[in-house]
């Protein structure tokens, strides 16, 4: 291939893109009930912990629960969100319309790069409603507005991954209901047995193991640190590490499903 | 024939674990042909549309679009075909416009072209109206166009319609066949697969028939209908007895004995040439004083033509969807 050539594969490529994230940000503005529900569902979470776990928690020394908190609850509402991507994949696999897609000549990869990116929009929408909950419930931010932001986008990867693998196990499992509680699953098991919502050591040491293992552990602890002050590097390098990692073997993955897949 | 075939298939073979989806099928399109697709459910018709369209890879065998090789030139194939699957793949959240402009900028029309050609093709599916509107708010039938229309957006060389009148009423039925029809004379090749004789029988110039994987016979549909027994006569006698005395009046204006079920008044009489002779099995019921309670032209079913071609019935998973909607509907306009 020319380099003329590649050059105009290339911008295809995102134009195609471009036109599915905008056709699944429309699925989310268009359907009022799912907007209202991934926007409900933080709040609870926001004002379940805060107000009926924050009593019976302990926390480190000189740290609120809030404020240890609410990092652990922009992963955890993005955790629970990311089942949407496999469900909506799954269904537009049930609708005939990802085979109509893949009989057109646009970019493989379009469709589903197009969907994570409209499900990371939606995400950011929720984490930013989350910030404003969190303020109003006593949280804050004590790192600084550029530790901050770096703190919202760590939640924003974790759900880019989550969506892809999410995606994964929709073109795969192929029903939207299979989909979403098959989501859910690997979500539970790594979304409570993290430092989410308690520290690590007050765990069994069994449980310790898994937890300090567990990449989302180290997603919550570098959100953690960026909100909150502290050292920053060593979480977050392990946190980019996993993510990146992770989505270098799922991309692939899903990828090669889509091109496989059939009504 | 020196022109290159829009579609040429050798020898697809496909399985899905134990199942023979399809085993050495070949067929061939010329450009500005249509070619019908018949068989029963199951029989692997719309396997055949997913290897051509790109979707599914044969076991082996090839097949080439327009020259193209569907399995070495997937992206090149793709800008040439249009596909109308059996359900109607549009997206419910999107309205009408949106569908169609959607398509348009995934063939890379350019933004105005999208617009140009979605306003173009709502008006000719005369879907203008609900233009606007989500499709999740749309009849089956709108949709069923929606989705044909959507399948038109990039000129496609070779179309492939899986199933194209299923679910649209007799109007959008012949809407569908009329359109096909000026597809057609402007160039483009047609496959399209349907359970009934009489779809294949009004749009198709060639005709593959095939069961269980396997093409069992091909021809032109004159030739195909040669095959097939006629069409018959159902008569039902207001009085069951008298049955046989009515048999006895109009033997001799079938093509063959008349077939008699006493118990319930019923005489069968073959008559290949339809309608022709119905005045006169009229006529002399009449004078003979017989009362007709029903009277039917059985025109030759998917089954008939399986019957005279293998022996023995199709099995189809649901057996009223192997025949025609309206069989009978030539009797309701004497």
């Amino acid at each position: 291939m020319t380099t003329q050539a590649r050059d105009h594969a290339t911008a295809m490529a995102i134009a195609d893109t471009a036109v599915m994230t905008r056709r699944y940000l429309s699925h989310y503005l268009r359907k009022p009930s799912l907007l209202a529900i991934a926007l409900v569902q933080p709040v609870l979470f926001v004002l379940l912990w805060t107000y009926v776990f924050s009593g019976a928690i302990q926390t480190p020394a000189g740290i609120t629960y809030v404020d240890y908190l609410m990092p652990g609850l922009f992963i955890l509402a993005i955790v629970f969100g990311s089942a949407n991507t496999g469900v909506g994949l799954a269904d537009d696999l049930g609708r005939g319309l990802i085979d109509r897609f893949r009989a057109l000549p646009m970019a493989r990869p379009a469709l589903l790069v197009g969907r994570t990116l409209a499900d990371t929009a939606r995400n950011a929408f929720v984490v930013l409603l989350m910030v404003a909950v969190g303020y109003a419930v006593g949280f804050r931010f004590h790192a600084g507005p550029a530790a901050a932001l770096v703190a919202l986008a760590i939640p924003l990867a974790v759900g880019y991954l989550l969506s892809w693998i999410s995606a994964l196990i929709g073109l795969t499992v192929r029903d939207p209901e299979t989909a979403g509680t098959a989501s859910l699953l690997p979500v539970i098991a790594l979304a409570f047995i993290s430092s989410t919502f308690v520290p690590v050591a007050t765990m069994p040491g069994w449980l310790q193991a898994w937890a300090n293992a567990n990449p989302i552990t180290h997603a919550v602890d570098a959100t953690r640190a960026l909100a909150l002050g502290g050292p920053t590097s060593g979480p977050l390098l392990k946190a980019a590490a996993w993510i990146l990692g992770l989505l270098a073997v799922v991309i692939p993955l899903a990828i090669y499903r889509y091109r496989r897949v059939t009504q | 024939m020196n022109e290159t075939p829009a579609i040429l298939a050798e020898g697809l073979s496909k399985s899905f674990g134990e199942v023979h989806a399809l085993q050495d099928v070949d067929l061939s399109v010329a450009p500005g042909s249509v070619l019908g697709l018949l068989g029963p459910n199951g029989a692997g018709k719309t396997t055949i549309v997913r290897i051509l369209t790109t979707l599914l890879r044969p076991d082996t065998g090839h097949a080439s679009v327009t020259g193209l090789d569907v399995v070495r030139r997937p992206a090149a194939v793709r800008r040439v075909i249009g596909l109308a699957g059996q359900a109607a793949a549009v997206d419910e959240y999107l309205t009408g416009r949106e569908n169609l402009v959607m398509a348009g900028r995934l063939h890379h029309l350019g933004r105005a072209e999208s617009l140009r050609r979605a306003a173009e093709l709502l008006e000719r599916f005369d879907l203008a109206e609900a233009a606007i509107r989500t499709v999740r708010t749309w009849s089956g039938g709108m949709r069923r166009r929606l989705d044909l229309a959507v399948s038109l957006v990039g000129h496609p060389r070779v179309l492939f319609l899986d199933e194209p009148s299923g679910g649209l009423d007799p109007t959008g039925r012949q809407q569908l066949w009329r359109t096909i029809r000026q597809l057609v004379t402007a160039g483009t090749a047609v496959l399209l697969t349907t359970q009934y004789l009489e779809e294949a029988d009004q749009l198709a110039d060639h005709i593959v028939v095939i069961n269980h994987g396997r093409v069992i016979t091909h021809g032109t549909p004159d030739r195909l209908k040669q095959q097939v027994r006629g069409a018959r006569l159902q008569l039902r006698l207001a009085t069951p007895t008298t049955a046989n005395h009515a048999a006895e009046r109009v033997a001799d204006l079938g093509s063959g004995p008349p077939q008699v079920d006493a118990s319930i008044g019923e005489v069968t009489l073959p008559i290949p040439d339809g309608v022709a002779v119905l005045p006169e099995v009229v006529r002399r019921l009449d004078a003979a004083g017989l009362a007709l309670s029903d009277l039917a032209l059985r025109r030759p079913t998917l089954d008939d033509v399986f019957v005279a071609l293998t022996g023995q019935p199709t099995q189809p998973a649901d057996p009223a969807g192997a025949r025609p909607p309206t069989r009978q509907d030539k009797m309701a306009t004497p």
